[in-house]
């Protein structure tokens, strides 16, 4: 265990140290956040829809296709000069890959959130102050479930024509339950309503984790064996 | 401590079947080199691939005693990454290779002196020629101290004066036990470090034996007789 966690931690590190290093990715997903949530706090009539109302989805919605970004990245830096086959080729171990992945993924991810929160409540006006801790809670559990079963995906299409397109088309049907969980969640957390309500989504959440990490692991290495 | 037993594979289905490896069989021991020579589209690259673990083959076995961790592999692209210095690049696939972190610092300053790119190990990989380029990878693929070399046209891209310091690293090797198989159309390169040969022709050994004598010129009269000067067009890739 202690040796797939190094290797794990070896490959996160590496992917993280190439995204510092270029930011092209991470620039890019948080110019694109920045950009939703001016589009749709401009784009919206306060009169209609009330910005509580509104807010939760526009917060899911501008999280869940930035992080497409750094999904799409994750293995395209390992077409570079095939560094995908040296990497099969080595004793590293298919789980170690993937969580390794995972863990950049959500490093990449959890900057992108940490800046798009504040963002968020500067535009929308939404009060986070004392619900700021759950409020967290859900976003990473959220965020766990999306990157775990992104990562995979981006394996899958990573060879094939048309990734990009082929990855958010694969992978949208499979975000509905976290989404709709988040969204509730958020929804009941911005409205003021008692956490209690929302222990059956954040248990829902929870297991969506649990059961698409494990599968996931197990599913990867039938993604980038030959 | 390396060994193929009856390999088959082949690409596509039904009609658009290519046969890559047809029933290839071999064992070497420690300082033998095998030359793998054949033409584009022979199947060199599908056995090294099998060889490595990159490919299932459908039938038979390669079994490589102390598995992929023993194995140093240079395949047609560096495996390098372009934004990393060549340094952070070898200290990077020495920790997948568990070398003992202690040691991998002066380990990949020792490869760097041996394959002559010391001077370059703060560069960043996207900014080597591809002769460099070449050298960086062959010190990828010996970082680990390995003692199974599987390579895939290493000569590409090296210049005369670089390709023979390889030429003396990997004799260097042969003598300290390590296994090597060398893959290359160009029956000129590696056949005299070479203790064994090989021709490979639409994926089956046509020819395998020790080289014994015979030189160059006599391997590469009998390669063309055996494989034939215009083998191996149409035919799938490597």
């Amino acid at each position: 265990m202690t040796d797939l966690l190094r290797q794990a931690w070896t490959v996160a590190r590496k992917d993280l140290l190439l995204e510092f290093r270029t930011r092209t990715a991470l620039v890019s997903a948080l110019v694109f956040t920045a950009l939703v949530l001016t589009v749709f706090n401009f784009g919206r009539d306060p009169t209609a829809v009330a910005t509580i109302d509104l807010a939760p989805t526009i917060l899911w919605v501008t999280f869940t296709f930035a992080a497409m970004l750094a999904l799409n990245r994750a293995f395209q830096l390992e077409l570079e000069n095939q560094a995908l086959e040296g990497l099969l080729v080595s004793p590293l171990s298919r789980t170690s890959l993937y969580w390794g992945k995972l863990l950049a993924n959500l490093v990449f991810v959890a900057l992108v959130e940490a800046v798009g929160l504040p963002l968020f409540v500067l535009f929308f006006d939404v009060p986070v102050g004392r619900v700021l801790l759950p409020l967290v809670g859900v976003i990473a559990l959220a965020t766990i479930g999306f990157v775990a079963v992104g990562t995979l995906f981006s394996a899958l299409v990573i060879r094939t024509r048309f990734a990009e397109l082929l990855l958010v088309v694969l992978l949208l049907p499979f975000l509905v339950p976290p989404l709709i969980g988040a969204v509730q969640v958020t929804a009941r957390l911005l409205g003021g309503r008692p956490l209690s309500e929302a222990a059956g989504w954040f248990r829902l959440l929870a297991a969506y984790d649990i059961g698409f990490v494990a599968l996931a692991t197990l599913l990867f290495p039938f993604t980038v064996d030959e | 401590m390396l060994s193929a037993e009856g390999l088959r594979h082949a690409f596509g289905t039904g009609g658009e079947r290519v046969v890559a490896l047809d029933n290839v069989s071999f064992s070497l021991e420690a300082g033998q080199t095998l030359a793998i020579f054949g033409p584009n589209g022979a199947g060199k690259t599908t056995l090294l691939k099998v060889l490595a673990g990159l490919i299932r083959p459908d039938a038979g076995r390669a079994t490589v005693a102390g598995g992929r961790g023993a194995i140093g592999w240079i395949g047609h692209q560096s495996h390098l990454y372009g934004h990393l210095t060549v340094r952070e690049n070898l200290l990077f696939w020495a920790a997948l290779y568990a070398v003992p972190a202690a040691i991998r610092a002066s380990r990949a300053d020792a490869t760097l002196r041996q394959l002559g790119i010391a001077d370059r190990a703060e560069q960043a990989v996207w900014s080597l020629s591809r002769g460099l380029a070449q050298r960086a990878a062959i010190a990828k693929a010996l970082i680990h101290d390995p003692r199974v070399l599987l390579l895939d046209e290493p000569f590409t891209g090296l210049d005369l004066a670089a390709a023979a310091e390889f030429r003396a690293l990997l004799a260097r090797l042969q003598g300290a036990g390590r296994v090597v198989v060398l893959a290359t159309h160009n029956v000129g390169e590696g056949v005299a470090l070479a203790t064994d040969v090989a021709f490979q022709r639409r994926g089956r050994f046509v020819h395998f034996a020790p080289r014994g004598a015979r030189g160059p010129a006599q391997i590469a009269d009998e390669y063309r007789r055996a494989v034939g000067e215009r083998e191996g067009e149409g035919e799938a890739d490597d």
